[in-house]
């Protein structure tokens, strides 16, 4: 935790967003730059190679999903934090299935905010409650059991109970007390859940995902 | 595609049948009836059958313009052209045609078995080459046409949701932003709207009809959520998991979560409220958080009846429970939990 201030690139088309989330962060990160679409975003990861890079999910041109896809092979070490005022579950789903290591929402307050680019930067994952919320719907329905890997298409009872209290708005510091583990385990467990999600064949995810906005 | 799913080709089949029957029909009144005489009767069939499939072609009937109107905003937002607009499409226009070629042979073959044809064969030649020239020259305009006629309805469509659309966000985003900008030296209220707003937006962009509330669990904690902010202000965020109908039972858990959240909108100071809902048929439980002081449940007095009441107590005559938990400085947890359906 005591590393440097991690190195974040904002991306996000509202000029005035932008310069928002930059004082939202402080001076517990180092902001290396700032772009407004998908082209010159791409250009920035490759040449400046932040930490984290903070992704809006809406832009012109293909959005946060584009960025990930196209720098993903060529910058593995940058790491994705989704940051959009979009709750629909099928953006949700479809930039950590891109690649980010987390999803907030834009009304996310400062601190947690620089909690959570310290988290990404570190390699963990970060949920918000309402992303834990997608995650036990997606996860919750009965599905024929035939040709899914039960590994990666299950929770844990652990992995649900983290999740339950991340959507309960509990931190992880609060979790690991509640559960009596430790917050790296917290963290692995969040971790884990994040991979199942990316790794998950099933294609009924995003099927509910977007069942889930259409019919909802 | 299953072949029943292709409504031309069942229509087609009903035809042939109803052709069948007709000839059967016919055959038995040539054997034993009245009979006019085959040069006439039968080209009269052929016609009748070919002008049923002129008639019967939805081309033809004024189209209902089903569907579009159900189409959700942000299918408008993706720019997703409605996908109920049908294209004036190849099977009705070849039905039509069909029906066409049929009266058409009928006539000619009436004329033909009836010696018409002889003395004026040249002339129904000439304008029959002249009908075919005809079809093949304008075919392709006439196609044209279709095609152009089928996008001009999708763009009316689309500039009527548009439409619809402009005249939302006018009732609702600009009223708002002109709240705001009048009350923009009082915070607290600018944020209550702003919240206000943003609920009501995304709920309209999701599709999410606030007249659900009286069905659904879920809907009925975020109308209550809802109210909670704009009575008390401070921020609720809803997160459901599941679905359940509103019975009765459920009913109490949602008004001793109101109850809960109203508190802690009240007592928990800056940060937001966090309800998260559990939902299915056989189990309930909806907890609602805040990041305030906290205080020690033990020490509140006896006569303080607020929690006790209306939200422990609610649900044990609901037939459930609900838990508090608090200490100083870690926040306030009440967990309502309801087991089993609602009562019949």
């Amino acid at each position: 935790m005591s590393a440097a201030a991690p190195r974040v690139l904002i991306v996000d088309d509202h000029a005035l967003f932008r310069a928002g989330v930059r004082t939202l962060l402080g001076e517990q990160v180092e902001v290396v730059g700032e772009c407004g679409e998908v082209e010159s975003a791409v250009a920035a990861i490759e040449e400046l190679e932040p930490d984290v890079v903070l992704l809006d999910v809406h832009m012109p041109e293909g959005g946060g999903v584009e960025v990930i896809r196209r720098v993903a092979d060529s910058r593995p070490s940058v790491r994705f934090l989704a940051l959009s005022v979009s709750d629909a579950a099928e953006d949700v789903i479809a930039l950590i299935r891109a690649g980010a290591r987390g999803y907030v929402t834009k009304t996310i307050s400062g601190p947690e905010l620089t909690d959570a680019v310290h988290r990404v930067s570190e390699g963990d994952a970060v949920f918000s409650p309402r992303l834990a919320g997608f995650v036990l719907d997606a996860f919750a329905g009965e599905l024929p059991a035939a040709q899914v890997d039960p590994e990666l298409d299950l929770l844990t009872v652990r992995e649900r109970e983290v999740l339950q209290h991340i959507a309960r708005g509990y931190m992880y510091k609060e979790i690991a007390a509640q559960l009596g583990i430790s917050v790296k385990t917290v963290e692995a467990h969040v971790s884990a859940v994040l991979r199942k999600l990316q790794l998950s064949s099933r294609h009924e995810l995003s099927r509910w995902a977007a069942h889930r906005r259409l019919v909802d | 595609m299953a072949p029943t799913a292709n409504p031309s080709r069942g229509a087609l089949r009903i035809a042939l049948g109803t052709g069948l029957l007709l000839c059967a029909g016919l055959l038995l009144v040539r054997a034993t009836g009245p009979w006019p005489g085959d040069a006439i009767v039968w080209p009269a069939a052929v016609a009748a059958v070919g002008g049923l499939l002129i008639w019967s072609s939805p081309s033809s009937r004024p189209r209902a313009r089903r569907g579009w109107a159900a189409h959700r905003p942000h299918e408008l937002l993706s720019r997703r052209p409605p996908s109920r607009v049908r294209t004036l499409g190849s099977p009705e226009v070849s039905r039509g045609g069909l029906g066409v070629v049929l009266v058409l042979g009928a006539g000619f073959a009436f004329l033909w078995a009836n010696g018409g044809v002889r003395p004026a064969g040249e002339a129904v030649l000439a304008g029959l080459a002249v009908l075919i020239a005809l079809a093949l020259i304008f075919a392709p305009s006439w196609r044209r046409l279709a095609r152009s006629l089928a996008a001009e309805r999708a763009e009316r469509i689309r500039s009527q949701e548009r439409a619809d659309v402009g005249a939302h966000l006018h009732d609702s985003v600009l009223q708002t932003l002109a709240l705001i900008q009048r009350d923009a030296d009082d915070p607290r209220q600018v944020a209550t709207l702003a919240r206000q707003q943003e609920r009501e937006l995304r709920a309209w962009l999701t599709g999410r009809d606030p007249g659900r509330r009286g069905e659904s669990v879920a809907a009925a904690l975020e109308a209550a959520a809802a109210e909670v902010e704009a009575g008390a202000g401070g921020s609720v965020e809803v997160v459901a998991v599941g679905e359940r109908a509103l019975d009765e039972r459920a009913g109490a858990a949602v008004a001793a979560a109101r109850e809960a959240m109203l508190n802690a909108v009240k007592f928990a100071g800056e940060g937001a409220v966090s309800v998260y809902a559990e939902l299915s048929d056989e189990r309930v439980e909806v907890f609602i958080r805040d990041r305030g002081n906290g205080f020690d449940p033990a020490a509140v007095p006896p006569e303080r009846r607020g929690v006790r009441e209306s939200i422990v107590g609610r649900m044990r005559r609901a037939g459930g429970s609900a838990v508090v938990r608090s200490a100083p400085g870690t926040g306030t947890e009440v967990e309502i939990t309801i087991d089993g359906r609602g009562r019949p």
